[in-house]
C-alpha cells in the first residue's frame, strides 16, 4: 500500500509544494469539491443524525466483527459465491492470479477500487502474466500516465484536462492530434477505449463499498457506469473486500448511502449503485468469488482509539477540506489512502516503529480539525493522529535518545518547576538583546537562526524575548 | 493561565487580560508556580513528559473555581487533552481542570455576560478565528461580538477565515515547509482586507502568522484579542 521508496512525508512535501502545476490544480479541484460538499450537507437537516448514525453502525459491527463476518460468508455460499479469506496483500493477490490463470485468462477489466490499490494487484498480476485494465475515468488517467494516484475518489486529481489530453495522445490507440482537452471529448475517447475492453475481457475484478452479511449482498457505488458494466459483462468476477466493510443489515445501507454521496462527489445521490447477491443462473457474471481481506485490518482494529478509524467509508471529504493536502498533494503521504485518513489509516494498518516514512504521517497535520468536521462516520482524526504520535515515540524511546526527544525531555524540566522556567526567561531576555530589525508596531525581531531554529527563521521573522516575563511583571506590580 | 508563550514572548497580553478583568470586577489571580498546559508534549508524541508537567499545572490551579486563558488552544488543550495525560499517569487528579478552564471570549461572554467590554480601538482590523477555538473550543462568533463593541474599530471580514493558518505547534518546525506554504495563503486574506490589525485570539498562531507579514514588508500589525479589548479611550 505504500509506494517504493517514497522519503518521509516532510521531504516528499518539500517536493510537492514546489509543483506549480500541481498546486494549482489541486487547489482549483479541492475547493470545487468543497463548495458542492458544503452545499448539499446544508440541504439535510438531519445530518449529524445522520453522521452518530452512520458511526454507530460502524462501531457496533467492528465490535463484533468475526460473528458478521461469518455470516457474511454463509449467506454469500448459500448464494453460490466462493469465499476466500486473505490475511494479507501477497496472499489476496495469489487468489486472484490463480483463479485468472486457472481459466487461461491474461486481460481483466478493474472497477474502482481501494483495496484492490493498497495491496497493488495491478502490479502482481502484470508479474503472473495477467493485465489488469482500470476502467474508472480517473484510474485509467493515472494508469495510462504510469502515475501514481494521489486522491481516493479522483485519483487524477492532480491532473489538469491538458496534462490528460497529453496523456491520452501518446497512450491511447486510435486517438489522433484532433483530440481537444474538452472534457466531453476525453470522455468519448476514453469510452471508445474502454468498450473494446468491456466486450472482450473474461474477467473482472471489483472491491466493494458495502458488504451486508444478512444477505450476502455486495455494493458498489460510482458515478460512470463502467463500474456496472464490470460487473455485469465478464464470465467471472471476483471482489477483493476489507473485512471492515460489512455491514449487518440491508437498511444500513439506507444510513450510509445518504451519507456517501454527498460526503465524497458532493451529489444527493451518486448515478451508479450496483447491487449483487450472488450468481443469478444466465444473468450476469456465472462464476464468483469474495476475497476477504485483512492486511493490517485486526492490527488497526486491536488499537483502542486507533480503531475508529476502520468506519471509514473511503468519500474523501476529508481530503477535500484538509489544508495539508491541498498544498501538498497525495503523492506526498506515500500511499494509495493520503491525506489524514492516510495519515492514521497506514500507521494503524502497518503498525509504528517500523519504517520512517510510516512514522512521519501522524506529523503531517496542523490538527486543525477540519477533518472531523467532515467526516460523516466522526473519525476524530485529530484524536488518533495525537495518539499516533505517542505511539511513534513511545515506538523510539530507547537507550540513544534523539535531538527531538533530548529537547522535549529539557523542556519538560524546565516547565516541571516555575523557578527553572524564570530563569530560562532571564536567559531568554538576554538573547532579546540581539534583535536589529523593528517589526510592526515596533517590537524587534530576532536575525536568523542557526538549525533546528532556521526552520522557524528561514521564512519567518521571530520578535526578540521581552525584557521582561509576564510573571516578573506580576511580581513587580503586586509588590508595588 | 497566562500560558507559556504569552508569559515568555508575549507578557503585554497577560497584562491586558488582567487589566480587562480587574475593570470589569473581576479578582485575578496569578498562581506563580503555573508554567504550561503541556500541549507541545502531548501534540509532539511526548506523554510521559507531559505527565511532568501536567501534574505542575494541576497543582497551580488547584483551589482556584475558574481558570481564565488568553489561548484557544492551551483551553483546549487542558479541556480535551488532560484526560489523556492522566490516564497515561494513573492519576486522575491530573485532569481536574478541565471542566474549569474558559478561553477569554467565553469567560467574557458566557460568564460574565458582556459583549461591550469598554474598549476603543479606532483601526482597520480583520479577525482570524483560530482553529482550536473554533474547532475545539466552538466558541462560535463570541470573539467577534466582543470586537464589533468596540468603539471606533474598522471591522472588516476575512476570506477564507476558518482555514488554518498553519502553526500546528510544532508542525511548523516539523514540516516547515507546508506549514509556511499555509501562512503565505492566510497572509495575502489577511492583506487582501487592508487591514492595519490582524486580531486572533491565540498568539502562538500570530506570532507565525505575523512572522511572516513582517518578512514580507507588509506593514500589517498582529495584536491578541486581549490587547484589543483592553484599550480605552484614556490611554491612547
Amino acid at each position: 500500500m505504500t509506494f517504493l521508496g517514497m522519503p518521509p512525508f516532510p521531504q516528499a512535501a518539500r517536493e510537492a509544494l514546489g509543483d506549480t502545476q500541481l498546486r494549482r490544480n489541486l487547489a482549483h479541484a479541492t475547493a470545487t469539491i468543497r463548495a458542492k460538499r458544503a452545499a448539499v450537507v446544508a440541504e439535510v437537516p438531519e445530518w449529524e443524525d445522520l453522521r452518530r448514525a452512520g458511526a454507530a453502525i460502524k462501531d457496533n459491527t467492528l465490535r463484533r466483527l468475526d460473528e458478521h463476518l461469518l455470516r457474511l460468508e454463509r449467506s454469500l455460499t448459500d448464494r453460490g459465491v466462493r469465499v476466500h479469506w486473505a490475511r494479507d496483500a501477497a496472499e489476496a493477490c495469489e487468489v486472484v492470479g490463480r483463479i485468472a490463470r486457472g481459466h487461461g485468462i491474461d486481460e481483466v477489466v478493474k472497477v474502482k477500487s481501494m483495496a484492490t490499490q493498497e495491496i497493488g494487484l495491478n502490479e502482481a498480476l502484470a508479474a503472473q502474466g495477467v493485465t489488469a485494465w482500470e476502467t474508472d475515468l480517473a484510474e485509467l488517467v493515472v494508469q495510462l500516465g504510469d502515475d501514481l494516484p494521489s486522491h481516493i475518489l479522483v485519483p487524477a486529481i492532480h491532473r489538469n484536462r491538458a496534462e490528460i489530453r497529453e496523456i491520452f495522445l501518446s497512450t491511447m490507440e486510435g486517438v489522433g492530434p484532433g483530440l481537444s482537452d474538452e472534457p466531453a471529448e476525453l470522455a468519448a475517447a476514453a469510452r471508445r477505449h474502454l468498450r473494446r475492453k468491456f466486450l472482450s475481457a473474461r474477467m473482472a475484478v471489483s472491491g466493494a463499498n458495502f458488504a451486508v452479511a444478512d444477505t450476502g449482498t455486495l455494493v458498489v457505488v460510482e458515478s460512470e457506469g463502467n463500474g456496472r458494466m464490470c460487473l455485469t459483462l465478464p464470465e467471472i468476477l471476483v471482489s477483493v473486500v476489507g473485512i471492515e466493510k460489512v455491514v449487518p443489515t440491508w437498511a444500513d445501507l439506507d444510513v450510509f448511502l445518504q451519507l456517501l454521496p454527498r460526503s465524497s462527489t458532493g451529489e444527493r445521490m451518486n448515478p451508479y449503485t450496483s447491487t449483487w447477491s450472488g450468481v443469478t443462473p444466465g444473468d450476469g457474471p456465472q462464476e464468483m468469488h469474495v476475497v476477504l481481506l485483512d492486511n493490517g485490518r485486526t492490527r488497526a482494529l486491536a488499537d483502542e482509539i486507533g480503531r475508529q478509524a476502520l468506519r471509514c467509508i473511503r468519500c474523501s471529504a476529508c481530503l477535500n477540506v484538509c489544508p495539508v493536502y491541498e498544498r501538498t498533494g497525495g503523492h506526498a503521504y506515500g500511499s494509495v489512502y493520503p491525506g489524514p485518513i492516510g495519515a492514521i489509516l497506514n500507521p494503524l494498518l502497518k503498525g509504528v516503529g517500523v519504517d520512517a516514512q510510516t512514522d512521519s504521517l501522524p506529523y503531517a497535520s496542523s490538527l486543525c480539525g477540519a477533518c472531523f468536521d467532515a467526516c460523516p462516520v466522526r473519525i476524530d482524526i485529530p484524536e488518533v493522529l495525537v495518539h499516533l504520535r505517542s505511539r511513534v515515540v513511545d515506538a523510539r524511546r530507547g537507550p540513544r535518545p534523539r535531538a527531538e526527544s533530548v529537547a522535549m525531555k529539557a523542556a519538560a524540566w524546565t516547565l516541571a518547576k516555575s523557578s527553572r522556567l524564570r530563569w530560562a526567561e532571564r536567559v531568554s531576555a538576554l538573547v532579546g538583546r540581539l534583535g536589529r530589525r523593528r517589526l510592526p508596531g515596533g517590537r524587534r525581531a530576532l536575525a536568523r537562526l542557526p538549525w533546528p531554529g532556521s526552520a522557524w527563521t528561514d521564512a519567518r521573522d521571530l520578535p526578540t524575548p521581552p525584557a521582561e516575563s509576564f510573571r516578573r511583571w506580576w511580581r513587580r506590580d503586586e509588590r508595588s | 493561565m497566562v500560558t507559556c508563550v504569552n508569559d515568555a514572548l508575549f507578557p503585554e497580553t497577560g497584562k491586558s487580560v488582567v487589566r480587562l478583568l480587574r475593570r470589569l470586577g473581576v479578582e485575578v489571580g496569578f498562581p506563580e508556580t503555573q508554567t504550561c498546559c503541556g500541549q507541545p508534549m502531548v501534540n509532539t508524541g511526548y506523554l510521559d513528559e507531559a505527565v511532568t508537567v501536567v501534574r505542575t499545572f494541576a497543582k497551580a490551579f488547584d483551589r482556584y473555581d475558574a481558570i481564565v486563558t488568553p489561548s484557544g488552544s492551551c483551553a483546549g488543550s487542558v479541556r480535551h487533552q488532560h484526560g489523556i495525560v492522566a490516564r497515561r499517569g494513573g492519576d486522575e487528579r491530573l485532569a481536574a481542570s478541565s471542566g474549569k478552564v474558559f478561553e477569554l471570549s467565553e469567560f467574557l461572554v458566557d460568564v460574565l455576560g458582556v459583549e461591550d467590554v469598554g474598549a476603543y480601538f479606532p483601526h482597520r482590523v480583520t479577525y482570524h478565528p483560530t482553529c482550536h477555538s473554533l474547532r475545539m473550543l466552538r466558541v462560535g462568533d463570541r470573539p467577534l461580538r466582543l470586537l464589533r463593541a468596540v468603539r471606533g474599530i474598522d471591522l472588516a471580514e476575512l476570506p477564507a477565515a476558518d482555514e488554518c493558518c498553519g502553526f500546528g505547534g510544532t508542525f511548523a518546525l516539523k514540516n516547515a515547509d507546508t506549514s509556511v506554504a499555509m501562512g503565505a495563503d492566510k497572509a495575502r486574506h489577511v492583506r487582501e482586507t487592508g487591514a492595519e490589525v490582524l486580531v486572533a485570539g491565540d498568539n502562538s498562531c500570530l506570532l507565525h502568522i505575523g512572522g511572516l507579514l513582517s518578512r514580507q514588508r507588509s506593514g500589517v500589525k498582529v495584536m491578541h484579542l486581549a490587547d484589543v479589548l483592553a484599550g480605552t479611550e484614556g490611554d491612547r
